[in-house]
């Protein structure tokens, strides 16, 4: 059975059409780059895997479990699960690098103390960022803002990971980098992956299946190799586009 | 956004944090936060409410007792200064500071956050932003906002004195026992009652207002004038509210 199923989802907003019969699998361990121009509801996607959105009609199942239906503990259960790592990084202000990774295990579990400090150590020791555990975000690069917000992803164990726009605004090198850390988080650990990028040129390095979306359809999801070799017009015309971008 | 559901949001809101209101002393993280709020709602306002209290008495003082002078009943004039305040002026003056100087705040805090996906991100962790954010925040006000008030009553009558001493020839220690002579203790109770309703009022709209922001830095400023606009409207509905059911 498929980790997470996309059954005929629409969405509008203000009456724009921005799923309009989204349908697609994520299997598990797999590592899935959402592609797609601007505006086509790739985020919106995401969102709705954790009922951040609800979709107007269609469902979306994580392990057969309707997100939209399901009850407030099958909901938490399921976020449980799930890290989601903002364009933003979205770590509070106020609070340290390490504060903000250890906060859904102080705030959630009754960890002891020193299985915190392990488990936030580790994490941001996967995410190559010891060095700034004390640091505030405000004193931290965007880079490094996001790979906390990873860290603070993963410290929970969790075995599925939504990436949103994980590399923009980053310089080249640290989206390698980037990149390079999704891929090892995956094959480490098994973590399933869930990649919104506009990066195409990385998604076809680092993912397992690309999925190309637009006008709120599922135009093509197929391996790097088929994605690249495909005939589809819509797909030959994004690759061109992106290819004439790059 | 139609009126009757945003008056819902808000009510639920207002529901949920006064339930989350023992939660804020559950983790390190939360009472770290709610000490920061009682020091930015308390300490941080205490210079404005300072002066707009000493003013306000002084205002009073002036207008009352040019009034009391045509009859020669100055006497009277620290009984007027304080039963104005005690009862109506310093849970006002004190709301309407805690609206602009921390209600604002609440709501440019937490509209940014939303608008950053930080509101997001606490859902995603299964960490109530209710619990998480609201409940420091407005409770902090609702304990802050009658030790403000009462502060705001002290320093009124003290400014009403300093003007009747200077200004109208009232002596202070007359002033003073005037002034004492007239507060009971129902009067000082509706003020505090009212400064209790106003830090919740405050604080729930303020919180309403931040959490429901979109639209970027448009929806962040919307957001603070909207709190700050309803904030005042509601004070000023409910003072007369309580003042009618405690005086009628």
């Amino acid at each position: 059975m498929s980790l997470v199923v996309f059954e005929n989802v629409k969405k509008q907003f203000s009456g724009r059409k921005v799923l309009d019969g989204l349908s697609f699998t994520i299997e598990k361990g797999e590592v899935l780059a959402l592609v797609g121009p601007s505006g086509t509801g790739k985020s919106v996607t995401l969102k709705h895997i954790v009922r951040l959105l609800e979709p107007d009609s269609g469902r979306v199942l994580v392990d057969g479990v309707d997100v939209a239906a399901c009850s407030r503990r099958e909901l938490e259960s399921i976020r449980r699960r799930v890290g989601y790592l903002f364009q933003s990084g979205a770590l509070l202000a106020w609070m340290t690098v390490e504060e903000n990774v250890s906060l859904p295990l102080r705030e959630c579990t009754d960890m002891p103390e020193d299985e915190i400090d392990r488990r936030v150590a580790a994490a941001l020791e996967a995410v190559e960022l010891a060095d700034a555990a004390e640091k505030y975000p405000a004193e931290i690069s965007g880079g490094m803002q996001k790979r906390a917000g990873l860290a603070r992803a993963i410290v929970r164990d969790s075995d599925v990971i939504l990436y949103d726009e994980p590399t923009s605004g980053l310089d080249p090198v640290t989206s390698i980098t980037i990149h390079r850390l999704i891929r090892k988080l995956n094959r480490d650990l098994g973590i399933t992956s869930v990649v919104v990028t506009h990066d195409l040129q990385g998604a076809l390095g680092f993912a397992d299946r690309l999925l190309l979306v637009k006008d709120g359809k599922a135009v093509e999801c197929s391996a790097p190799a088929e994605f690249a070799a495909s005939e589809n017009p819509v797909v030959r015309e994004f690759l061109a586009a992106m290819k004439g971008e790059l | 956004m139609s009126f009757t559901r945003e008056v819902g949001r808000t009510t639920r809101v207002m529901l949920a944090s006064v339930a989350a209101f023992p939660s804020v002393f559950r983790s390190r993280d939360s009472r770290r936060d709610f000490g920061v709020q009682l020091y930015k709602t308390g300490i941080g306002t205490l210079p404005v409410v300072t002066v707009v209290s000493l003013f306000t008495g002084m205002i009073l003082a002036l207008q009352v007792g040019l009034e009391l002078r045509r009859f020669n009943q100055e006497i009277y004039l620290g009984a007027a200064v304080m039963v104005t305040l005690i009862r109506e002026m310093a849970p006002f003056s004190c709301g309407m500071c805690l609206a602009a100087c921390v209600g604002s705040a609440i709501a440019a805090e937490l509209g940014t956050m939303a608008v950053n996906d930080e509101i997001a991100a606490l859902e995603i962790m299964s960490i109530p932003p209710i619990r998480f954010l609201s409940a420091p925040r407005i409770l902090a006000l609702v304990l802050m906002a009658p030790v403000l008030s009462f502060f705001c009553c002290v320093v009124g009558t003290l400014g009403g004195g300093i003007v009747g001493a200077t200004q109208l020839g009232v002596n202070f220690e007359q002033y003073m026992a005037s002034a004492m002579s007239i507060a009971d203790v129902k009067d000082l109770t509706t003020g505090l009652v009212k400064a209790v309703v106003f830090g919740l009022v405050i604080g729930t709209v303020s919180v309403a207002q931040g959490l429901a922001t979109s639209l970027g830095a448009t929806g962040v400023g919307r957001a603070t004038q909207r709190s700050v606009i309803i904030s005042f409207l509601l004070i000023l509905m409910l003072g007369y509210m309580i003042t009618r059911v405690c005086y009628q």
